[in-house]
This record gives structure tokens, C-alpha cells and sequence, in this order.
């Protein structure tokens, strides 16, 4: 071993020990920060490391892309609102399958159209460019359905689990081939293709409430698709990273579909897009109590204790903000206010937590579903801001409900429940929901920002007169 | 090549276990920086564009290369940029958070 290739490898060493340690560090959130800035350390020794390597001989194509990346990265890092990190996550799963996939058209074409690919090499030259064509035209897919210039609604037409069906089977017939006769050009750039329209086919007709699932799910398959690039090219810190991540888009994955109670299978599968049947349940005969910001501001002020319930709708209306502000107001009457966060809720994993941070609420304030579902029954006020599905009690007593099983917050149970929301129209998934129809609910309508200014307003009114 | 693809299959295992026992234990909370973090991470698939755009064995390869060096360097750039932009902002009570974009109204940060 020359003495650069002996430097590059112990480049590649020190950047998988900084990548691990890294994600160690994310286990508390004190230490994550630095532990995250010595895995960026990792990565710069990685480059280092390999831009040293005897075969890499000419730079400037190597300078350009570098160069472009970054005038490219450094806006979406440093200007991105945290309201649009669940679109930002997914246009980055896509930009890291196009690197994994074009590495791998790259490979295969230099060695001979495959003529000079083993068939071990071909079998991760293939999973490598299945998985990651299908995760950049999944991941803009939904980056298209996040960002609202495709629909977010589910879309489906006749016929399309069995075109899926097809269109899959025949990818890994000739996954299958190339790796029985990798030198098979048309079966390889076949197979791009098609793993380019499943990635449509899987993503299109998934809703935008099934988000978190889809964006975890791509996560891994991203990273699946670098570990491949990992063994195509014989690169061990490829492997390494890429099986974290493919282990962490895994793991999450199984939270959420935990979380909507969908069965992993049902999700390894992509079947998960299945668009609920709309539940006409009747709720002809119950009505729901409106109430005024000045009521609702009233009940606020006297309240000791309150839990907020954000979801998708405070994240729409960007009033996170407006929520600590009015959280601030209720400490300094003597009341205590905690944030209770469902996995699910918000359209990726931890949503709600980073747009609660931003807002400069302190993370202890901010509890899982498990640690805070015991507490609503002793709380004065549950106020939920823009939750629809996570809060739904037919989750628990309605069998007939699509979304019966699901864990949800206890906050039925609270001494009084007030509802913020846009309008009476049944949330995404379009099932009804008891809960506000409860005598203890009541529903402020209107958009979650103005509301809750009108409530600050109201309640600092209360306090000085 | 038989025995260093077992052995790349055993990095694999190991590391996805490694992965696995460490990820369980993120809280949820961090869950959203969690996948910024992974993707930012396994963007060192720019390792391999480097390589396939910088070592002129044919045009393809390293036009190809190109625009993989491209899409791999934004991840790693917006990546840690945007994770360290997360993680910074996830703070404890009582510890008023330094660069902190402002709330909308003044606010003092060690109220509770």
C-alpha cells in the first residue's frame, strides 16, 4: 500500500468513527450540535482523502462540481424556513440518490457497457441504480407534494396496483438477468428507466398526512443506494454511511407506521398510498359549541394548567411564534403550559419539535405522546392548534374508522378542549371527528395566527384590567 | 474479490447494527435533525463522483461524475449547514439561546 492510498484509507477510518459518533450525539440534545460539527469534520477528511487517490487526475470537472454544489447547498442550508424543512428533507433524498445512481451509470458504462463487471459487482451496480432511480423521482414526487405544485390528494386511476405490479416485477426480472449476464446494455439503461417511473408510480398516489412515512421510507432507500454505490466501487466508509442512514430512514419508518398503526409490511410494499375510504359518519344531530377569543381568552387566563396540541395546521399557518407568545402570557398569570407532540403529526418525523425550538420553547417543555397522554385528564385546558387525525377518539372506540388502532393524545380527557381551526370542512383524511363534537370542545375558527394573536391580545387585556 | 465482497458484507451488517442501537435511541424529539443528519452523512457518495469525475477515463463517466460531485456537494453543504441551523435551537430551560433568530416581539429568554 503506497503511502497515499495508506493516507485516503485512514481518512475514510477517521470520517465512518466521526460519522457514528456523530448520530451518538444525537441521542442527547446538548451534545448533538458539536458531535454533528465533527461529522461534518469526517466528511471534509473523506474529501481530502480521496482527492489524493493516484486515479483521480484531472480537477477541474472535480472543482466545478464542487463549486456549483456549494452555491447550490449553501442557500438550502442556511435560508430554508424551518416550515418548509419536510420539502427540504425530500429534495435532499433525491439530490443523494442522483449522486448514488449516476456513479453507478458511470461505473457501468467504463467497464465495458458491463462486459468487465463481475457478477457479484453487478448485483450491487443494480440494487444501486434500482433504489436510487426510484428514490429521485419518489423523493420529487413528494417534494412536488409538500411544496403544493402537485396535488396533494392521493391520485389513482383503474388498474394501477396492477401496472404497479408489472412495472415492478419487470425491474427485478431484469435485475435478475444482469446479474446472471451483466453484459446486457438495454436490460441496464431499462432498468433505469423503469425504476424512475416506479418511483412515480409509488409516490403519486400517496396523500400528504402519509408524508412522514414516505419521506422515512426514502431516507432509507437513499441510503441503501450509497451503501450499493459501496460495494459497486469496493469504498467502505460508502458502505458504512450508507447503512446508518438506510438504518435510520428503517427505523423511522417503523415509528411512524407504528404511530398510523399501518402494518410494516403494508409499508415495505408501497401500499400504504391506498387513499382512505371517506366515512360519511353521520354527524347529523350534534353540533359544535364556537367560541369567541374573548371566551377563549378568559378560560386561558384562569387556566393552571394547559397542554398545547400543534399539527400540520400551526405549521401551515406558521404561528409557532404566536404560540409561545401566548404560552408566555399563561406562565406569568401562574399557569403551566406543555406541548404534547404526536409522532405523526406535522407532514415529517419530529416536525412539530423543530418548529417549537425555533420558537424558543425549551425542549423539556416539549413531551412525547406516551409521557404526556396520563397528564390531559388533570389538565384545565388541552389546545389543540391545527390537529385533526391525532386527536381523533374514533381512533380508539370506532372499529368502523380507517384509522382505527392508531395511538392518539388523551385529549378528550381534559377538563376542557379548545379546537382551533380553519373551518368546519373534516381534515385530510376526511373521517369526522367526535372529539368536536364533545361537550367539554370548544372550536375557535379562523386561521391559527390571527387566532392566537387575537388571543394574546385578549388575554394581556385581561391581565392588565 | 470473492473474499473482500465478504468482507464488505460484513462492514455492512455491522455498521446497519451499529446504526440500529445508536438510532433507537434518538428521542423523537430529535428526529427531524435526525434525518437531516443521515442525509447529510451518507452524501459522502460524493466520494465515489469525485472519483468517477476526476479520474478522465471517458466522457460519459465524467460528465456523469460532474453533475454527481454537484447534486453529492449540496447535500453535504446544505446538509451540516441546516442540521447545525436545527440542533442550535433546541435548547434547555432557563438558557436564553445565543444568534437566535428574534421572536416576533421582544421576549426574555430565562423566563422559565
Amino acid at each position: 500500500m503506497s503511502a497515499a492510498e495508506l493516507f485516503t484509507q485512514a481518512s475514510y477510518l477517521a470520517a465512518s468513527v466521526l460519522f457514528i459518533l456523530g448520530l451518538r450525539s444525537l441521542t442527547k440534545p446538548d451534545s448533538a450540535r458539536r458531535g454533528m460539527q465533527q461529522a461534518a469534520v469526517g466528511m471534509l477528511l473523506a474529501i481530502v482523502g480521496t482527492l489524493t487517490k493516484e486515479e483521480v487526475v484531472d480537477y477541474k470537472f472535480i472543482i466545478a462540481g464542487l463549486s456549483v454544489g456549494t452555491v447550490i447547498g449553501y442557500p438550502l442550508g442556511m435560508f430554508v424556513p424551518m416550515t418548509a424543512m419536510p420539502q427540504r428533507i425530500a429534495i435532499s433524498h433525491m439530490f443523494g440518490a442522483l449522486a448514488a445512481t449516476l456513479v453507478g451509470i458511470a461505473e457501468f458504462y467504463t467497464l465495458g457497457d458491463g462486459a468487465e463487471v463481475s457478477r457479484g459487482t453487478m448485483a450491487a451496480l443494480g440494487f444501486e441504480v434500482m433504489f436510487g432511480a426510484l428514490t429521485i423521482t419518489g423523493s420529487f414526487m413528494a417534494f412536488g407534494k409538500l411544496q403544493e405544485f402537485l396535488p396533494g390528494v392521493p391520485v389513482t386511476f383503474r388498474g394501477q396496483n396492477a401496472v404497479s405490479g408489472v412495472l415492478f416485477a419487470g425491474t427485478v426480472g431484469l435485475f435478475a438477468w444482469l446479474v446472471y449476464q451483466p453484459h446486457t446494455p438495454w436490460a441496464f439503461y431499462l432498468m433505469c428507466v423503469l425504476g424512475l417511473v416506479i418511483g412515480v408510480s409509488l409516490v403519486l398516489p400517496i396523500g400528504g398526512a402519509d408524508m412522514p412515512v414516505v419521506i422515512s421510507l426514502l431516507n432509507s432507500y437513499a441510503g441503501l443506494a450509497s451503501s450499493a454505490t459501496g460495494f459497486a466501487i469496493g469504498n467502505e466508509v460508502l458502505i458504512i454511511a450508507g447503512a446508518l442512514d438506510g438504518a435510520s430512514g428503517f427505523i423511522l419508518s417503523m415509528v411512524m407506521s407504528k404511530a398510523m398503526n399501518r402494518s410494516f409490511s403494508n409499508i415495505l410494499f408501497g401500499a400504504f398510498g391506498k387513499p382512505p375510504e371517506k366515512v360519511a359518519k353521520a354527524a347529523t344531530g350534534l353540533t359544535v359549541k364556537p367560541i369567541s377569543a374573548e371566551d377563549a381568552a378568559i378560560q386561558l387566563g384562569y387556566a393552571r394548567s394547559v397542554i398545547v396540541v400543534p399539527g400540520y395546521g400551526m405549521a401551515v399557518a406558521q404561528a409557532q411564534h404566536a404560540v409561545r407568545e401566548l404560552a408566555d402570557l399563561i406562565e406569568k398569570n401562574g399557569g403551566e403550559v406543555k406541548y404534547a407532540i404526536h409522532p405523526v403529526a406535522g407532514r415529517m418525523p419530529g416536525h412539530m419539535n423543530v418548529l417549537l425550538a425555533e420558537a424558543n420553547i425549551p425542549y423539556e417543555k416539549l413531551k412525547e405522546m406516551e409521557e404526556i397522554n396520563g397528564e390531559f385528564q388533570n389538565t384545565d385546558v388541552a389546545l389543540v392548534i391545527g390537529a385533526n387525525d391525532v386527536v381523533n377518539p374514533a381512533a380508539r372506540n370506532d372499529r368502523s374508522s380507517p384509522i382505527y388502532g392508531m395511538p392518539i393524545l388523551n385529549v378528550d380527557q381534559a377538563k376542557s378542549i379548545i379546537v382551533m381551526k380553519r373551518s368546519m370542512n373534516p381534515g385530510f383524511a376526511g373521517i369526522e371527528n367526535e372529539l368536536f363534537y364533545n361537550d367539554r370542545t370548544t372550536m375557535l375558527f379562523g386561521d391559527a395566527k390571527s387566532s392566537l394573536e387575537r388571543l394574546v391580545a385578549e388575554v394581556k387585556m385581561n391581565a392588565a384590567g | 474479490m470473492q473474499t473482500t465482497s465478504i468482507i464488505e458484507l460484513y462492514v455492512f451488517v455491522l455498521a446497519g447494527f451499529v446504526g440500529f442501537q445508536i438510532i433507537t435511541r434518538v428521542p423523537s424529539l430529535l428526529h427531524t435533525p435526525l434525518m437531516s443528519a443521515t442525509n447529510a452523512i451518507s452524501a459522502i457518495s460524493l466520494v465515489g463522483s469525485l472519483v468517477a469525475a476526476g479520474s478522465d477515463k471517458n466522457r460519459v463517466a465524467t460528465w456523469l461524475g460532474f453533475v454527481a460531485v454537484t447534486a453529492a456537494t449540496i447535500n453535504v453543504v446544505g446538509g451540516f449547514l441546516i442540521t447545525d441551523r436545527m440542533l442550535k435551537m433546541f435548547r434547555p430551560a432557563g438558557k436564553a439561546r445565543a444568534g437566535a433568530r428574534p421572536p416576533p416581539r421582544k421576549a426574555e429568554g430565562g423566563e422559565a
